[in-house]
């Protein structure tokens, strides 16, 4: 009870947080999984940090470890068989891994909430998206179920869902995929909490709706101020919107950067391969970059540098030390703020 | 959903008919001859024998036959018994209220029992206690009912005298608690299994991931998001079990002596009563036709992806 | 209950799924490959596959196993003896029934019966069922409806109903035809499970390029749908087989499947209900035979099932 009360006695998040630390500092977490041919070690090591009102943009392959930090954040991971060995996630300088399920229970939805990637399966096939939203409402606000569904309606406008009153009674599968997305982020934005995260969000979606569906999201985002982590894999998603990227490679950060710098400067050869291969209208007619080689094997990661059997510039060093994330500096050796690499040979890549 | 009501009423006709006579044809077109099995072993008159079936019209042709119990049946004539002249339809009024009551303890006790299990173990996939419930359900799907039904009444009989070894003829609802328990046990098994595969199904879905991260009481992430999912396949599987525990209720009610229509249908075959037999056959036929229906509506009302045309 | 609740995640991310391309290079498994080889791993197949194997083995060899005659009877020295539970193998291990005959050699020669009723109509129930169900499912349309609706009729009927009025117009019950009246009305539900089956596979892209191509419709049924519609067909067979062993017992039990003098499980469960209450182990004795054979049965079924529904794995 007194943990909870200390989360209500921090001072209101809007505006005023940009001296009391961020609002999400992961620290040093790790994540395995027990498999029937191993232990998974699908997390080793993430330090990240959002304030609010920021975004990060967290990038990397399927596999590389993104979804499951972003799980452990929001404590729906799959334990047994999953385990968080090492690490703290401080939500408000307060580490969630040891509070109990009751309080944790009361700060997702509340104070951090998620946007799954595929919504037509994350939302109940047979509930009313009206019932999901006020859910909300009438089991954190204990609002009745009239008030609540007023209130679902208001947020369905907000997300634009045209004629919502009409279709606060429909069920999931009668949207469309651009609507149930919105309804996704609606029901996130529902209490409006500090922090988001949205877990490849329009992955799924048409292209056109894509941007529709991001704009909507940032420009909510803005208007709340909430801190946003952003996971995809999908690098022309993040330019718009991020302020600064993290890049992850077999459950490590390798990169990260405020979003311009990276895209200008990339100081790891996997963020390099990643911005290759990425289709450019100047490059008609050329083959398209690929970074060769298969995502790691978790259950049996390359010594040294997990990149190592894929990069193009691989030393001896590279297969037999683990490479730290080191800040990364000008020639000079001027401060780049926020950005650091962790590659041996960081220097030839963001100068040579 | 009108139309699909309608449709469904009309399919039903062809296979009213189609059952009927094929109990109909299976009762009066193999060999066996009720107005001999009257006679039992005594040294009867060949002419006398042609004259009683004369006078029930069992000389006619067997589709002539047919046709004039479904005539009779359609004016609420069940026929009547050889042997006792009692009209068949009496037979089933006195029976039909003992074997209903029967069958919806042991529906109620499959029902309750069965999910709770079956969500206790579904819960835990994986567990101890869901491998115990498998054990369970498996010794009770191997064990045939009629080794049950003994086991039963040794034990509670005989063994700790809690109850009679049979039901009196007024089958008083207590008496009928053990038999309902022993009847429904192999259907308690079903929906135990049911339930688990479907919930464990249910748990590692995506809504139910929504659902936690939501910050909802776990009550309310399992009572409503998890139950209202996980119950769809069950309810299904129900709607078919009514029947089955009406046909089941043969062997449970011989061995209790409970005085239903399984008891009734099981002496009329042994005297080869046509009428009755048919008559009972065709009612659980019925029974069984009208609670699939009810149970295909209801998948609609639980499931709202299915819309019925 | 708790913590059942912190499990439910399924993502891209998941390991397994994405190590396993590297891990394992013969990845191009087939799905019976790769159901055999879950299911050698499973406890419970090799349970019942040994148990399975042991009864077969009894039910065609019962001489091996006894040199006892399950029909000799001999009243005056051995009426309603006890079990000598200690004399394995012997003709009085599991004692004598109210003739005077051994019940350990009654059950090794029942075993022949109760499983010849269980194969045989689920043999004859599988093929009517998957030709009807394939027949149904394919060329939909008017066959389907018709085909369809005579499903409705049989399934209907209550089954150990139906067959107690098909088996009391026989005056003598012979193996064979306790064998066709279970399978005469038992076929239905093989026919629901195939036709289901086939119409999803009928839609598959493999189905339709083998069409594109021109192949005859047998071909296509006997080599492109019968091998995928199978394994759901197989096993509701396994798990049904059990249960005919059940029906059998259960109407010989009633009196009107098998009777004398062929030695069953049923016929001696039937008889042994008289002496429930001085001698309750002459009907315990085949009843826990029945239930374990019953109980084999459909502990490959499940262990098939699991092998074989990728959903599960």
């Amino acid at each position: 009870m007194t943990i909870i009360d200390k989360t209500a006695d921090v001072p209101a998040p809007r505006g005023s947080t940009e001296n009391s630390g961020p609002l999400l500092d992961v620290r040093d977490l790790h994540v395995e999984f027990k498999t029937r041919d191993g232990v998974v070690k699908a997390v080793n090591g993430v330090n990240y940090s959002v304030s609010a009102g920021e975004t990060l943009a967290v990038l990397g392959e399927s596999g590389s470890g993104k979804s499951v930090t972003a799980q452990a954040i929001m404590g729906i991971l799959d334990m047994p068989p999953g385990r968080i060995p090492q690490g703290e996630i401080l939500f408000r300088g307060e580490d969630m891994l040891t509070m109990g399920y009751e309080e944790r229970r009361k700060i997702r939805g509340q104070k951090i909430a998620m946007i799954f990637q595929d919504a037509l399966s994350s939302l109940n096939p047979v509930l009313t998206v009206g019932y999901q939203l006020a859910e909300m409402f009438r089991v954190h606000q204990g609002l009745s179920k009239k008030d609540a569904k007023a209130k679902a309606i208001d947020l369905m406008d907000r997300v634009r869902i045209p004629a919502a009153k009409e279709r606060v009674n429909d069920y999931p599968h009668q949207f469309s995929g651009g609507m149930r997305q919105r309804i996704m982020i609606a029901m996130a934005l529902a209490l409006e909490p500090d922090l988001i995260i949205a877990d490849e969000p329009t992955t799924a979606l048409d292209v056109t709706v894509q941007a529709q569906v991001m704009d909507l999201l940032a420009e909510l985002q803005r208007e709340y101020n909430m801190g946003l982590i952003l996971i995809t894999h999908d690098l022309g998603v993040v330019a718009d919107v991020a302020d600064k990227i993290a890049v992850m490679y077999a459950g490590r950060i390798v990169e990260t950067a405020p979003v311009h710098e990276l895209y200008k400067r990339p100081a790891h050869p996997y963020t390099r391969g990643l911005l290759d291969s990425i289709p450019r209208l100047d490059q008609k007619g050329q083959e398209l970059y690929a970074i060769k080689g298969l995502p790691p094997n978790l259950l049996k990661i390359p010594t040294g540098c997990a990149f190592n059997p894929r990069c193009p510039k691989a030393q001896d060093i590279c297969r037999t030390d683990v490479p730290p994330l080191l800040s990364v500096t000008e020639r000079d050796g001027g401060e780049l703020p926020g950005r650091h690499s962790a590659c041996h040979f960081w220097k030839e890549q963001i100068h040579g | 959903m009108g139309r699909y009501v309608a449709r469904r009423l009309l399919q039903m006709i062809p296979v009213f008919i189609g059952s009927t006579l094929l109990v109909f044809l299976m009762m009066y077109a193999l060999p066996g001859d009720p107005v001999r099995a009257l006679a039992g072993e005594q040294a009867v008159d060949q002419a006398q024998i042609a004259q009683v079936k004369k006078d029930l019209g069992l000389d006619l042709p067997i589709w002539q036959q047919y046709w004039n119990y479904l005539a009779g049946l359609f004016q609420g004539d069940f026929g009547t018994q050889i042997a006792t002249q009692r009209p068949v339809a009496d037979v089933i009024a006195d029976a039909f209220p003992i074997t209903v009551r029967l069958t919806l303890f042991a529906f109620a006790f499959t029902v309750i029992a069965g999910i709770s299990m079956g969500v206790f173990a579904g819960l835990k996939a994986d567990t101890f206690r869901d491998r115990g419930l498998l054990v369970l359900t498996l010794l009770l799907i191997s064990v045939p009912s009629f080794v049950l039904a003994f086991l039963a009444q040794y034990f509670f009989a005989h063994e700790l005298g809690w109850v009679e070894p049979v039901v009196s003829a007024a089958a008083d609802s207590q008496e009928l608690i053990l038999p309902a328990v022993v009847l429904g046990s192999l259907s308690l098994a079903y929906v135990a299994r049911l339930t688990r595969t479907s919930v464990a199904e249910n748990l590692r879905s995506d809504y139910m991931r929504t659902a936690v991260a939501k910050g909802l009481p776990k009550r309310r992430i399992i009572g409503v998001h998890l139950m209202r999912n996980s119950m769809i396949p069950v309810v299904t599987f129900l709607g078919t079990d009514i029947g089955t525990l009406m046909g089941g209720a043969v062997v449970t009610e011989g061995i209790f002596n409970v005085q239903g229509v399984g008891y009734n249908v099981f002496q009329a075959l042994k005297s080869r009563e046509g009428s009755t037999v048919v008559g009972i056959v065709t009612l659980i036929v019925v029974v069984y036709l009208v609670s699939s229906l009810i149970v295909d509506l209801l998948y609609a009302v639980l499931d709202p992806r299915i819309r019925y045309a | 209950m708790p913590e059942a609740l912190e499990t439910p995640v399924k993502d891209a991310t998941q390991p397994g799924s994405v190590p396993a391309a590297e891990s394992k290079p013969e990845k191009a498994r087939s799905l019976w490959s790769d159901a055999w080889h879950d299911l050698r791993r499973n406890p419970l197949f090799v349970v019942s596959a040994v148990l399975i194997v042991v009864l077969l083995t009894i039910a065609v060899f019962p001489g091996l196993f006894t040199s006892a005659d399950p029909r000799h009877a001999d009243l005056a020295n051995h009426y309603l003896q006890k079990p000598k539970w200690g004399n394995f193998f012997a003709p009085d291990w599991f004692g004598y029934d109210v003739q005077g005959r051994s019940i350990y050699a009654r059950v090794i020669y029942g075993a022949r019966a109760s499983i010849a009723v269980g194969v045989l109509v689920t043999l004859l129930v599988t093929v009517v069922g998957t030709v009807t169900g394939m027949l149904a499912g394919y060329f939909g349309g008017w066959i389907d409806t018709l085909l369809s609706r005579v499903t409705d009729i049989f399934f209907g009927i209550p089954f150990i109903l139906g067959a107690m009025v098909v088996l009391t117009s026989f005056e003598e019950r012979h193996v064979y035809v306790v064998i066709l009246a279970l399978a005469f009305l038992g076929w239905t539900q093989i026919a629901r499970v195939a036709r289901g089956s086939v119409i999803t596979i009928k839609q598959a892209d493999y189905v339709m390029a083998a069409k594109a191509l021109g192949a005859s419709t047998t071909r296509i049924l006997l080599r492109h749908i019968l091998p995928n519609a199978i394994a759901p067909v197989i096993v509701v067979a396994t798990i049904a087989l059990g249960g005919y062993i059940s029906a059998e017992a259960t109407l010989s039990f009633l009196g009107i499947g098998l009777a004398e003098p062929t030695v069953s499980w049923g016929v001696d469960i039937s008889s042994g209900q008289e002496q429930l209450r001085n001698a309750a182990f002459v009907l315990i004795i085949p009843s826990i035979m029945v239930s374990i054979t019953v109980l084999a049965f459909i502990m490959l079924g499940d262990a098939v099932r699991n092998a074989l529904d990728p959903k599960l794995r």
